[in-house]
């Protein structure tokens, strides 16, 4: 079975982010980077695949620069075979249409029985790349999922709508799924596993080999909210913080009274 | 202008994102047509023309075929945009849709800016202005970013549009939310605990809260997630939504997520190290402190009073 899982390296969503001199996107100095929330999920769900169906080929594909390679090296270390960097100095530039473009350009005479994608990315958050490279590819994609099993070429999942209820779906393979948070529990590599990582295949192809589209949105602006204002701000010591606090409690709500 | 608006139907029931959708082109100046996959019986409040396909023939949920049905109420309308609910319907159908049409997708639209569409990033830490450079365009809206003052009103005139019930993925149905457990939405006062608290033995603290103010105890996402707390503590779009007269926000950034599920508590106090974190758009008051100090402080304070 060859199975994909794509994943994304992005900045600790806790950071302070500036916007960059372009006005385009953030300022990529001094973030911690990491791999995206989502993707975890999609790794750790491709490699239980992996262990269940026993011959198996797991590949991790990332676009990116080349400091993207750290969070291959993870998903590496989580129990991917081998690593496809598409690299990418401008990738952040580049829009879900054309990130999609990419992939489904990589994957389309690979044969992959099932790619893994995160729903959405913690910083774009557009949610759209998944389900691009499966219809480019002309495979049924599952969104959203909680919950997946995998038995004969069959998928059994379910999405997760809003408020608590949930989809079952299911489809045949070859598919691509994209996975919601809470879907596993996604494991932390041992140290055995990360040296063996180091050891894993991780190839470079040049972004331009595989013929990138050109992107179908522009960015106009990039800016953090205005603030509404309104909210008070009390900074201190606890203790005196506290004791403000129950004062407004008094007078503000009900809630002590 | 001319919008294409894609309704959500399930279980029977207009999901009512819709009339979100019906305010979005009014606040564009748009005209508008509506499509829906739902049923003769019940009809949405919306003046203008209804593609309405028949839900217990195709499914209510069969995306390459709802794909289909809309390409082809596209082909008769001509729309210029494409609007959908960003819900896990139209994240799910919005890209099919784009796709087929070869148009810009702009993803989770909050607001309208000098006639620009903006959409937020990095957790709602920043927001983008975007443009489609494609002629025909599909978005999709963030819930409750566009709630009307009052419901529309309106009888539509119906279209009956049919498609083939084929489809590559099957729909086996529901699963009710689990019950059991708390039901927050009648809790007058509620603390809830983020991420910021830490590690799990951090809950006992917002549970003490919690009693010291006599309400419940509530969880965001990744509490839920880590199974640091039980589902039915969770607040949020996935979660329950709530109304108390006092929240208390411990250790929640505010993801979009979370806030459209307490946003319209009377009270909101947020407890956060970060003075810019995103529930401070929100709080009434935004405390800027470590909650594992303040928190046990407040509470002992609380219970002397």
């Amino acid at each position: 079975m060859k199975l994909l899982v794509c994943i994304k390296q992005v900045p600790d969503m806790e950071s302070k982010f500036k916007v960059n001199a372009a006005g385009n996107w953030y300022e990529e100095t001094d973030l911690a980077w990491r791999m995206n929330e989502y993707d975890e999920y999609a790794v750790e769900q491709a490699v239980q695949l992996k262990q269940q169906v026993g011959e198996a080929d797991l590949t991790v594909l990332c676009i990116g620069s080349d400091r993207v390679k750290e969070t291959m090296k993870k998903a590496l270390a989580m129990g991917c075979d081998r690593g496809a960097h598409i690299a990418d100095d401008a990738s952040h530039l580049k829009d879900p249409y054309t990130i999609a473009s990419l992939i489904a350009a990589y994957a389309k005479d690979k044969d992959f029985d099932l790619i893994f994608t995160g729903m959405q990315s913690q910083d774009r958050g557009s949610g759209q790349v998944g389900v691009l490279v499966a219809e480019m590819l002309g495979i049924p994609s599952l969104t959203t999922l909680v919950e997946f099993s995998y038995a004969d070429g069959t998928i059994n999942a379910k999405r997760e709508l809003e408020g608590g209820i949930k989809a079952k779906v299911s489809c045949t393979t070859p598919a691509l799924v994209t996975c919601q948070l809470g879907l596993n529990t996604p494991r932390y590599p041992t140290l055995p596993n990360i040296m063996k990582a180091k050891k894993k295949e991780l190839i470079s192809t040049p972004v331009d080999d595989l013929n990138p589209q050109p992107s179908l949105l522009e960015v106009l602006q990039v800016a953090p909210p205005e603030k509404k204002g309104g909210g008070l701000i009390l900074e201190g010591d606890p203790a005196d913080l506290a004791d403000q606090l129950i004062q407004i409690l008094k007078e503000k709500t009900t809630a002590l009274a | 202008m001319k919008t294409l608006l894609v309704a959500e139907y399930r279980d029977g029931k207009i999901l009512a994102s819709s009339s979100e959708l019906i305010n979005f082109a009014a606040q564009l100046g748009a005209e508008s047509a509506m499509v829906l996959v739902g049923s003769e019986t019940t009809l949405p409040h919306y003046q203008g023309k209804l593609y309405l396909a028949d839900s217990t023939k195709i499914g209510e949920f069969n995306p390459s075929q709802h794909k289909q049905l809309i390409l082809e109420v596209i082909e008769k309308e001509q729309p210029s945009m494409v609007v959908l609910p960003h819900s896990s319907y139209g994240w799910d159908l919005a890209p099919r849709i784009a796709l087929a049409l070869k148009a810009a997708q702009i993803s989770e639209v909050v607001e309208i800016k000098d006639g620009h569409l903006v959409v937020p990033s990095c957790n709602a830490k920043l927001r983008r202005r975007v443009k489609a450079t494609t002629n025909i365009s599909v978005v999709t809206l963030q819930g409750g970013a566009f709630t009307p003052a009052e419901d529309p009103d309106g009888t539509p005139e119906v279209i009956k549009v049919e498609v083939a019930a084929d489809g590559d993925i099957q729909f086996a149905g529901y699963e009710e939310a689990e019950t059991g457990g708390v039901d927050l939405s009648k809790a007058d006062i509620i603390v809830s605990a983020g991420r910021g608290i830490g590690k799990p033995e951090n809950l006992a603290m917002i549970e003490n809260l919690a009693k010291a103010l006599k309400g419940e105890y509530g969880a965001s996402r990744p509490v839920v997630d880590a199974e640091w707390a039980d589902p039915s503590r969770q607040v949020g779009t996935t979660g329950q939504t709530v109304t108390p007269k006092l929240y208390v926000a411990c250790g929640i950034s505010g993801a979009i997520q979370h806030l459209a599920g307490m946003k319209k508590s009377e009270f909101v106090l947020a407890i956060n190290t970060d003075k810019d974190a995103p529930i401070g758009e929100i709080a009434d008051v935004l405390a800027v402190a470590d909650l594992k100090q303040l928190v046990p402080i407040l509470t002992e304070k609380l219970n002397a009073l």
